[in-house]
């Protein structure tokens, strides 16, 4: 289990749209060894198919895909965006967090989403968050939350 | 027993969190349900009072028996407890 450490936490990434998002999350965790390359690929795909809806509050979006398109291992990865793009929400666009999700079919995933239900539930922490400019500083907040 | 569904598009990621931040708040209010997490098409084939879900999806789910329910934030408590208030609180 795996969850927003140093190497799958990036800060002020630069990319131009939706899919360069999903893929800079998703590519975080193909880097861990946390997910196959065919994960990435399913992430962008189910949003080409069900749209933005993992855009699951404002300026955040959750991208995901199924254990069986390439999970490994329960793990969650963050990209935070130098300049938020658009993913097509119609309430919470534009996007500035970027977590990506690696699903696992163990008891782990449903340890790991508690834990970011917890972070991300308190608005505070949304806010440093998006403020952050340095891993250190993320590092605290999920820290404070353990 | 009311049952409630937390639908997302893959019934994996987002329904989850979406499912304990509704337990939470009928927890809070002492109602008994039985909420379940699922994926927007199993969702059609699936008996429930309500579903609650995200603007996006609402749309393919209206044809639904259940009153659907729309929550944008699913990380604002606020938000989650004024749905279950104006629709679960009799």
């Amino acid at each position: 289990m795996r969850f927003l450490e140093e190497s799958i936490v990036k800060v002020g990434v630069e990319v131009s749209n939706a899919y360069e998002a999903i893929e800079a999350a998703g590519n975080l965790l193909v880097e861990g060894e946390l997910i196959e390359e065919s994960y990435v690929k399913a992430m962008k795909d189910a949003y080409k198919e069900n749209g933005p809806y993992f855009v699951l509050a404002p300026h955040i979006a959750i991208p995901h895909a199924r254990p069986e398109d390439g999970g490994k291992e329960a793990s969650v990865s963050l990209v935070q965006l130098k300049n938020p793009v658009e993913f097509g929400h119609s309430a919470n666009d534009p996007v500035q967090l970027v977590f990506g999700l690696g699903a696992s079919s163990s008891e782990e995933h449903l340890t790991l989403l508690r834990k970011l239900t917890m972070l991300l539930n308190d608005s505070g922490n949304v806010e440093k968050l998006t403020a952050a400019e340095t891993y250190e500083e993320i590092k605290k907040i999920v820290e404070m939350e353990r | 027993m009311i049952k409630v569904l937390a639908v997302c598009g893959l019934g994996q990621g987002t329904s989850l969190i979406l499912k304990m931040n509704i337990e939470q708040a009928l927890a809070d209010r002492g109602i008994g349900a039985d909420v379940e997490h699922t994926d927007v098409s199993s969702a059609s084939n699936m008996d429930a009072d309500y579903i609650i879900t995200g603007t996006e999806l609402a749309e393919s789910l209206t044809d639904h028996q259940a009153k659907v329910l729309i929550v944008n934030n699913y990380f604002d408590m606020d938000e989650i407890n004024k749905v279950i208030d104006e629709n679960l609180v009799n």
